[in-house]
């Protein structure tokens, strides 16, 4: 494979992988900050046990994350080093200030909320859990304001001596409404994909019969979140929609395998194509409902694919300038799907909650398996945003083979690739395995930050947990 | 502000960082790298995690900063050194990874051949950062391969010349002795005394290898055409400063052995940048390719736009900081119920 392919391959990779797990870091921190409020009015024993457990899931989780993310802070200077020089001026400063401002904010204030129970004063242990949620979620905003330039340039100038974009504007930059956008569909879908773990977890319980008042309050609490949350990332994403339809014309009609421009559009619910994914060969479509997708109103033309590689090709010269559609399309429906899924299945825990007693439902047996859903979703949403954006690295202005470095060989990212592939893989067991090892022990387990081991003579012998104190 | 200026509060600000760094995650790197070595026990070297628990991942993202503000600021001096540096780099981050994720996951279970495992990845994930990064600046400084281009034509053997690795042998070992000061500060009773016997045979090593590495500079970087024979005071100081951190460590004065280290660290990074400006990076090819200040700095309006983000947010985060340090400045003990992780 060639240089482009591999980085391709390993930027995909790393980055997925990292976003498996800070959706649920920047949902389950304002629960756990909410928790441990209530705890703090009401003195209410069960609220502090409710922090602790699900604390102990957010810090397993969060871990993996933070570790995570130190690959993408360099990588592009590593892997993308043309880019880096193209485009520093303008994409370097979100990341600067997402790492003064963000990241040593929630890296103190979680050492403060970890180690500072009973050493700091009450009060300051509360603020640090909320100081922790924000800044995750202060994080995510920089760098989606980032990500959004990069989709969508605003307030530069390409300097013809040294043939780089430049900031003129960083109002622009931070005013960039499709930044903005990026932030209320993953904010919003961080409290879903938190609460969607949380149902899962506490249905694990209920369906058992163990600690039920516990998991019955932090079910409810799921559900009623999550139904809200799912309905916000739904909006979110309609608006995304309508604002791509206007910036990013090619990668609306990529998702929606859009080939001819029409008026009014037909929205497609099956469509095969071809194996260059250039040609359809059979679709099933429903009139208008495109056009309604990309405006608001049943009658706009929305251009299709085949006219936007021409126009494409008369301002960037000759290329193709479509995505991977069957990527896209496939992602898109994916996301849309287990979205859509996430909505209904919330409004049914609400609805079945008014309706009654839900612990003796038998329905809570499989509560547990709707956790892939979210997984699903988030993934395929970035896929589609990124894989979209193809094939630029900076859409309009620089492509993705123009931005690798130029100074890499094969064997460096075989090297690179396969080291993260191992790495991240063996990391990912362990956190699976402690993850469910606290989510099945409960509470109790949960209480104490660590667990004891006697070191003498112990190996081999594994203690269960909750056997030791 | 004129554009030289803020070129020039640049290259302060991001060594600033990296001497934060260093000072700070020095000692960090060392306590992980002595781990298994001091703590004998289970709770031993619970104790020891225990001295960084609260701080390690604060002191990290000063190296995070570090690189983002160079992003920022010298887009081509982030571009060159990260893709240049790229197996290096790639085992350095590998290192972080497997030390961050062993810390937060090491106690959670009870297994001993868990804890084992994450204790040795402690280990590993400390020194491959501090010998990686010694090894670097001491090839920024001695001057590597780079093209009229900017861009790196050398590899990870390039990297390592004698000059390289003997920096690279010199932070670990710097690094292992601020780690056993740390120690001595920090923990109590048996194990106090412990990372103290330790920190006198360590020292040893240290000064051998900066005494070494001081020695070899004139061999191997322009010092003597740039600054002549005489060092100037910061170099010398520093020398002097690790020299006698013996007599600290000797007649018992423990926070003032862990100082005197860390201002060890502190000078010999700033000897460093001093030797380096203007320059960022040094070309060997060609000291016309060389990256400097002034032809790898993003546009004045980026530079002023990030200068007045960090006036105002500098302050706030080394206040905050600064406050963890003085809520958690009590001894740690091997006593179960006050560990955390």
């Amino acid at each position: 494979m060639d240089i482009v392919t591999l980085s391709r391959l390993q930027f995909a990779l790393t980055t997925l992988y990292h976003w498996l797990f800070v959706p649920l870091t920047l949902g389950l921190g304002w629960f756990v900050a909410f928790m441990q409020t209530r705890y703090y009015q009401t003195k209410d024993e069960t609220w502090r046990r409710q922090a602790k457990f699900w604390g102990k899931l957010f810090l397993i989780n969060f871990a993996i994350g933070v570790v995570t993310g130190i690959v993408q802070e360099f990588q592009f200077g590593m892997n993308w080093s043309e880019y880096s020089r193209y485009v520093g001026d303008i994409f370097g400063a979100p990341l600067a200030i997402e790492a003064l401002l963000a990241f040593f904010m929630e890296s103190t204030f979680l050492g403060i909320w970890v180690f500072g129970e009973g050493k700091v004063p009450e009060k300051v242990h509360l603020a640090s859990i909320w100081l922790v949620a924000l800044g995750s979620n202060f994080s995510a905003l920089w760098i989606l304001l980032a990500n959004g330039w990069m989709q969508h340039p605003v307030g530069y100038v390409i300097n013809e001596a040294n043939g780089r974009a430049e900031l003129v504007n960083f109002f622009a930059l931070i005013g960039n409404p499709k930044g903005w956008l990026f932030f209320w569909h993953t904010i919003s879908d961080g409290l879903a994909m938190a609460a969607f773990m949380i149902l899962a977890v506490s249905a694990y319980h209920l369906f058992r019969k163990q600690n039920v008042d516990f998991f019955k309050r932090s079910f409810n609490m799921a559900a009623v979140v999550g139904l809200v949350a799912t309905a916000l990332v739904f909006l979110g994403g309609h608006t995304m929609g309508q604002y791509m339809y206007e910036n990013q014309p090619m990668k609306f009609a990529s998702i929606e395998a859009h080939w001819e421009t029409s008026q009014p559009a037909s929205f497609s619910i099956l469509t095969i194509g071809d194996l260059t994914g250039k040609r359809e060969v059979w679709s099933i479509r429903v009139p208008t409902i495109l056009s309604f997708l990309a405006c608001n109103n049943f009658d706009c033309e929305v251009k299709g694919v085949y006219d936007l590689q021409a126009e494409a090709e008369k301002q960037y010269g000759p290329g193709d300038y479509i995505p991977l559609m069957v990527v896209t399309y496939w992602a898109f429906r994916t996301m849309m799907t287990f979205g859509f899924m996430m909505i209904g299945t919330a409004a049914f825990f609400v609805w079945a909650n008014l309706r009654g007693d839900i612990t003796q439902a038998k329905w809570m047996k499989w509560v547990p398996w709707l956790l892939v859903m979210p997984y699903l979703a988030n993934a395929s949403g970035w896929i589609l945003t990124e894989m979209g954006r193809q094939p630029w690295i900076v859409y309009g202005l620089l492509k993705v083979q123009d931005g690798i470095s130029p100074n890499l060989t094969t064997v460096d990212l075989l090297i690179s690739l396969i080291g993260y592939t191992v790495v991240y893989g063996s990391l990912g067991v362990a956190m699976v395995k402690l993850m469910k090892k606290y989510a099945i022990a409960g509470p109790d387990g949960a209480l104490h930050e660590s667990v004891d081991v006697e070191h003498e003579g112990g190996f081999g012998e594994v203690l269960p947990i909750g056997a030791q104190d | 502000m004129s554009y030289e200026f803020l070129q020039t509060l640049w290259f302060i600000l991001i060594a600033v960082l990296w001497i934060g760094f260093f000072f700070l995650e020095g000692f960090d790197f060392g306590v992980g790298m002595l781990l298994p070595f001091l703590g004998k026990k289970d709770e031993e070297r619970r104790a020891i995690i225990n001295t960084i628990g609260p701080v390690w991942d604060g002191n990290e993202v000063w190296l995070i900063t570090a690189g983002g503000a160079t992003f920022a600021a010298f887009p081509e001096w982030y571009a060159t050194m990260f893709s240049g540096f790229y197996l290096a780099l790639f085992l350095l981050v590998i290192g972080l990874i497997l030390r961050g994720i062993s810390f937060e996951y090491r106690s959670k279970d009870p297994n001993p051949i868990w804890r084992n495992r994450f204790d040795w990845m402690i280990v590993i994930g400390s020194f491959l950062p501090s010998i990686l990064l010694g090894t670097a600046f001491a090839n920024l400084v001695r001057g590597i391969p780079i093209n009229a281009d900017k861009i790196y034509t050398g590899n990870l053997f390039t990297l390592l010349n004698p000059f390289g690795l003997i920096g690279g042998v010199t932070m670990v070992s710097v690094f292992l002795l601020h780690g056993a000061n740390f120690l001595t500060l920090k923990l109590d009773g048996d194990l106090r005394e412990r990372a103290r016997t330790l920190s006198k045979k360590l020292y040893i090593g240290a000064a051998i290898m900066v005494v070494l590495l001081a020695i070899t500079t004139y061999i191997y970087t322009d010092i003597s055409t740039k600054i002549g024979i005489n060092p100037g005071i910061m170099p010398i100081a520093s020398v002097v400063v690790l020299l006698v951190t013996i007599y600290f460590i000797n007649n018992q004065m423990e926070g003032w052995a862990f100082v005197s280290t860390g201002v060890h660290i502190i000078l010999t990074q700033v000897a460093f940048f001093t030797l380096m400006f203007p320059r960022v990076m040094v070309s060997s090819t060609n000291p016309a390719y060389s990256l400097t200040i002034y032809n790898a700095s993003s546009s004045q309006y980026t530079l002023t736009v990030m200068s007045v983000i960090a006036l105002i947010f500098v302050p706030i985060v080394l206040a905050y900081q600064g406050w963890t340090y003085y809520m958690f400045r009590k001894r740690i003990t091997t006593d179960k119920h006050t560990l955390v992780y």
